[in-house]
């Protein structure tokens, strides 16, 4: 079965370009934000939003990483993972705004994950969710704030999200 | 990972995998909250048949903070006394629901035993077996060398090219056959210095440099030199005459300390002997990294645990 | 009861019919029953010159009957028990018990073996005289288990043990090297860090002996050889003219250190389990005959001592089932021995060397009939099935082994029939009358 490209190198940025400004707007601009993206694609993809609303606002948002294999649920489902480090900007999350920034929304599973991991790394005034790739099919009650592209698939497709500074370009296939 | 019994024919790539999981594991140390939910309802159990309250210790906070449930057993018993029967308390803890058995044994080979008897389904651990191996020993020195080396950027990386050298009773070392093993396939050069009557018999298989010369092998400019515990009952069986001999010929004393580079580490897996292996100089001095090795040694069986206890494949 | 055994292939390689009539082979050709031996190896009936029947004191393990049922059942008509059981077989009452229940079970023909010293402590020769002239004759002494280690003692020993004809048997192994020993020392017990069992303790203690031998002009026995140094040894000894023979086990023949690998305690004996190097040395030594015989060293131990760590098991293995096949694997199937020399190594060789009469001409009408049918071309897979003994500490479970022991007749009369032991009272039967026939 081949894959068909759903959104391409322009769309994504054009995604990510309208995710900041929803960020910047849904915040009342960019103070106490943090920006903490999931590895691995969320990771790249949170700098890029972070790049983005420092070329519109000239701020610098602190942008990091949260690991949340170890809170997964479905760790005896699967072979062993591999975890990949946590950054957590300097300043902490306590009383901050945090956007968790991922690549695909699909079950929910490890977006609750990601609060399992944040609860136990401080109290941040509220959470927000960015994915650049709604697929649905969702498990638990968990939506996103911020969408790059709502793409209604079957259970049996397959999304792949590439981007340049880990794959060499930006795609979003599916199939 | 089923069960870890010995590093001996651990993959690199495996090995890797252990001690990159254990640097996230080091993050979580350092942080308020030093507790993952991973475990949570998993039961492990420290059969200890040997007293080691430093390794069960650092088991059990591992453990624990993976969330498991932990449950200490000391089997005590000895080849005289003949104490718990393997068998008989391998069912017993299979009975109790143990999902992983860390087992610290007196005899070689009895975590092997374990692992392959039928008798228990949980993976085994091996905390220490006779003077057989000891893993995760090996796998924190490794980490340890390893953090000391690269620092943040240590993810990934080998040992490639680095020099240790382990001196001392190798003939009865679990910790230096561990690290022998490990060291080699991470791409380390491994020299061991000890008397002809604390090496073993036979070395044809160990990917190893063997010296009866200390200083010989310091002047080499070891990157690592790791001094292995005297046991004081070596001494009363003949294999070298008394400490006052040993300590000058195969100690490392601050005059030794000196001629070491200041870069070298200085290495020990506890507990030492001041003044016997190692001088308070040399233990306590910044090229030491005996605290390390400790607070690594829980980062590293948190990775271990969350190895043998997390994915489906071969459970 | 007469039996016919017809188109049975001898030693020889000779093709042949016989006929057991009373206890002895005849000429007659009419029997009451007749065996087609067709493609059987017809084998003089085997002599263990070293077996553990752990009775009495250990009846957990093995008793006299056990023990003789699986010697039937490994072709074997005569077995030399050792001594030490609980009391130790050090004085004549002891002996001549165990020989009396050998009788009266009648699976095979028992010889005790005495203790060469009390209690087997090593400190003070026990009744050896006592046991010589006691209804059991004792011929053969030794301490197995345990080494004479004093080299006076062994000495003194050689030279009483002589005086009735008899022979020591030697486990040779220097104590203080092997304090608290495990495994063959080498490259792999170095691995294990389990304590090793050099084979100089083995080969000091053999290259002593034959010396003392020789100043005393005594017989002296060397039990299970080992190492491929001993062999050598043992070469020398026989060059200069010294009376020693040597005895392999089965094990030793087969199996190497590698085994221990997987600390499973089936492995675990004493001697240890040698090298690759050491295996072959010991076959060639027995196909040229430095080694004399093949000797299982049969150990039955409870499951309890092997359910256990390495090195809190007790040392031994089960050898009488298996021992042909396992001599076939090792030497004949490899084209070193012939069944003729399968004959003299666990038959004619060890009867002599034990003093046991009738062994001396197999087959030959008037001879005592003792023999065994195996079918050479067989080939199943040992498992517990295969055992007739109390315990099941065999090596060799799971494995692929040559060669079928079809019939054993003992005395004339069958002990198994159709690949299986003959029930006990049926046996105990004929023993019986046997005994009325002398």
């Amino acid at each position: 079965m081949s894959a068909r490209t759903v959104l391409q190198h322009a769309d994504i940025t054009r995604a990510l370009t309208r995710i900041s400004h929803e960020i910047l707007e849904s915040n009342r601009g960019s103070s106490d934000l943090v920006i903490l993206g999931i590895p691995t694609r969320g990771v790249t993809l949170a700098r890029r939003i972070s790049a983005i609303i420092h070329s519109v606002d000239s701020t610098v948002i602190p942008t990091g990483a949260l690991d949340v294999t170890m809170y997964r649920d479905d760790l005896a489902q699967n072979p062993t993972r591999a975890t990949a480090p946590t950054e957590i900007p300097s300043g902490g999350i306590d009383g901050k705004t945090v956007v968790l920034v991922d690549d695909v929304l699909y079950s929910g599973r490890t977006i609750r994950a990601a609060l399992d991991a944040i609860g136990s790394l401080g109290r941040p005034r509220s959470v927000r969710l960015a994915v650049l790739v709604d697929r649905g099919h969702r498990e638990l009650p968990i939506r996103a704030d911020f969408v790059g592209k709502n793409l209604p698939s079957s259970a049996d497709e397959r999304i792949n999200v590439r981007l340049e500074e880990i794959d060499g370009l930006d795609e979003v296939t599916i199939g | 990972m089923r069960h870890l019994l010995t590093t001996q024919g651990l993959p690199r790539d495996e090995a890797i995998a252990i001690l990159d999981v254990a640097e996230d594991m080091a993050d979580v140390s350092e942080r308020e909250v030093k507790k993952l939910p991973t475990l949570r309802g998993k039961t492990v159990i420290n059969l200890f048949f040997e007293d080691s309250t430093r390794t069960r210790i650092s088991f059990e906070a591992a453990a624990k903070r993976l969330s498991a449930d932990v449950i200490n057993f000391a089997a005590k018993g000895s080849s005289v006394s003949k104490g718990e029967n393997l068998k008989d308390t391998a069912q017993t803890l299979a009975a109790m629901g143990a999902d992983a058995v860390v087992v610290r044994h007196w005899a070689s080979g009895a975590p092997k035993t374990l692992a392959d008897s039928g008798w228990i389904d949980a993976g085994i651990v091996n905390a220490g077996d006779g003077t057989h191996e000891h893993p995760t020993q090996a796998l924190l020195d490794a980490f340890t060398i390893r953090r000391r080396l690269h620092g943040s950027a240590a993810r990934g990386k080998d040992l490639n090219g680095v020099s240790v050298t382990i001196v001392g009773d190798i003939v009865h070392s679990r910790v230096a056959r561990s690290n022998v093993w490990l060291l080699t396939t991470l791409g380390a050069n491994v020299t061991l210095v000890a008397p002809a009557t604390l090496l073993p018999v036979n070395l044809s298989g160990w990917p190893v440099t063997v010296s009866y010369d200390l200083d010989h092998a310091i002047a080499q400019r070891p990157d690592v030199i790791m001094m292995l515990r005297v046991q004081g009952e070596r001494m009363a069986a003949a294999f070298f005459p008394n400490a006052r001999e040993y300590s000058k010929q195969w100690g490392l004393n601050d005059e030794r300390l000196q001629a070491l580079p200041a870069s070298s580490m200085v290495m020990h897996p506890g507990p030492m002997n001041r003044g016997l292996e190692i001088s308070a100089a040399a233990a306590d001095s910044p090229q030491s990294t005996v605290l390390e090795q400790v607070a690594n040694g829980v980062s590293v069986r948190m990775s271990v645990l969350y190895h043998l206890l997390s994915g489906a494949v071969e459970r | 009861m007469s039996i016919r055994i017809v188109n049975a292939t001898l030693p020889s390689g000779e093709r042949t019919d016989f006929t057991i009539e009373r206890g002895v082979f005849t000429d007659s050709s009419s029997a009451d029953r007749t065996i087609d031996a067709a493609g059987l190896q017809a084998l003089p009936g085997l002599v263990d010159l070293h077996t553990h029947l752990r009775e009495p004191g250990f009846e957990q393990s093995e008793t006299v009957l056990s023990g003789t049922r699986a010697a039937a059942m490994g072709g074997f008509t005569a077995v030399f028990a050792m001594a030490n059981t609980l009391p130790v077989q050090d004085t004549a009452g002891v002996v001549e018990q165990v020989q009396s229940l050998g009788d009266s079970h009648g699976f095979a023909t028992v010889r005790p073996i005495g203790a060469v010293t009390e209690r087997l402590a090593g400190e003070k020769l026990s009744e050896i005289g006592a046991m010589a002239n006691s209804r059991a004759r004792v011929r053969v002494f030794s301490d197995d288990g345990k080494c004479v280690h004093n080299a006076l003692l062994m000495r003194r020993a050689l030279e009483y043990v002589k005086t009735f004809d008899g022979v020591v048997a030697q486990h040779a192994q220097e104590p203080t090297l092997t304090l608290d020993a495990q495994m063959n020392e080498g490259a792999v017990s170095s691995e294990l860090g389990l304590a090793g069992w050099p084979a100089v303790a083995e080969e000091s203690i053999i290259a002593r002996d034959v010396l003392l031998a020789e100043h005393v002009g005594a017989r002296l026995h060397i039990c299970h050889l080992s190492t491929a140094g001993s062999v050598d040894v043992i070469r020398w000894a026989k060059a200069r003219g010294i009376a020693v023979t040597a005895e392999v086990t089965p094990h030793h023949l087969l199996l190497t250190e590698e085994l221990v690998r997987g600390y499973d305690a089936r492995f675990k004996v004493n001697p240890p389990l040698r090298r690759d190097e050491d295996v072959h040395a010991l076959r060639a030594a027995l196909a040229d005959g430095t080694i004399d015989i093949v000797a299982t060293d049969h150990a039955p131990h409870p499951p309890e001592a092997k359910e256990c760590s390495w090195a809190e098991a007790a040392f031994g293995m089960v050898g009488l089932e298996s021992a042909l096949n396992v001599v076939q694997e090792a030497v004949v199937d490899t084209g070193q021995l012939t069944w003729a020399d399968v004959a003299r190594v666990l038959s004619q060789k060890p009867a002599q060397i034990g003093r046991l009469e009738g062994y001396d001409r197999p087959f030959a009408l008037g001879s005592v009939a003792n023999l065994v049918l195996v079918d050479p071309s067989a080939r199943s897979t040992f498992n517990t099935d295969s055992l007739r003994g109390k315990s099941a500490n065999s090596p060799y479970l799971g494995r692929d082994l040559p060669g079928r022991i079809m019939t054993t007749i003992h005395n004339g009369y069958e002990t198994v029939r159709d690949g299986d032991v003959v029930d006990a009272a049926e046996v105990a039967q004929n023993a019986a009358v046997g005994v009325n026939n002398d």
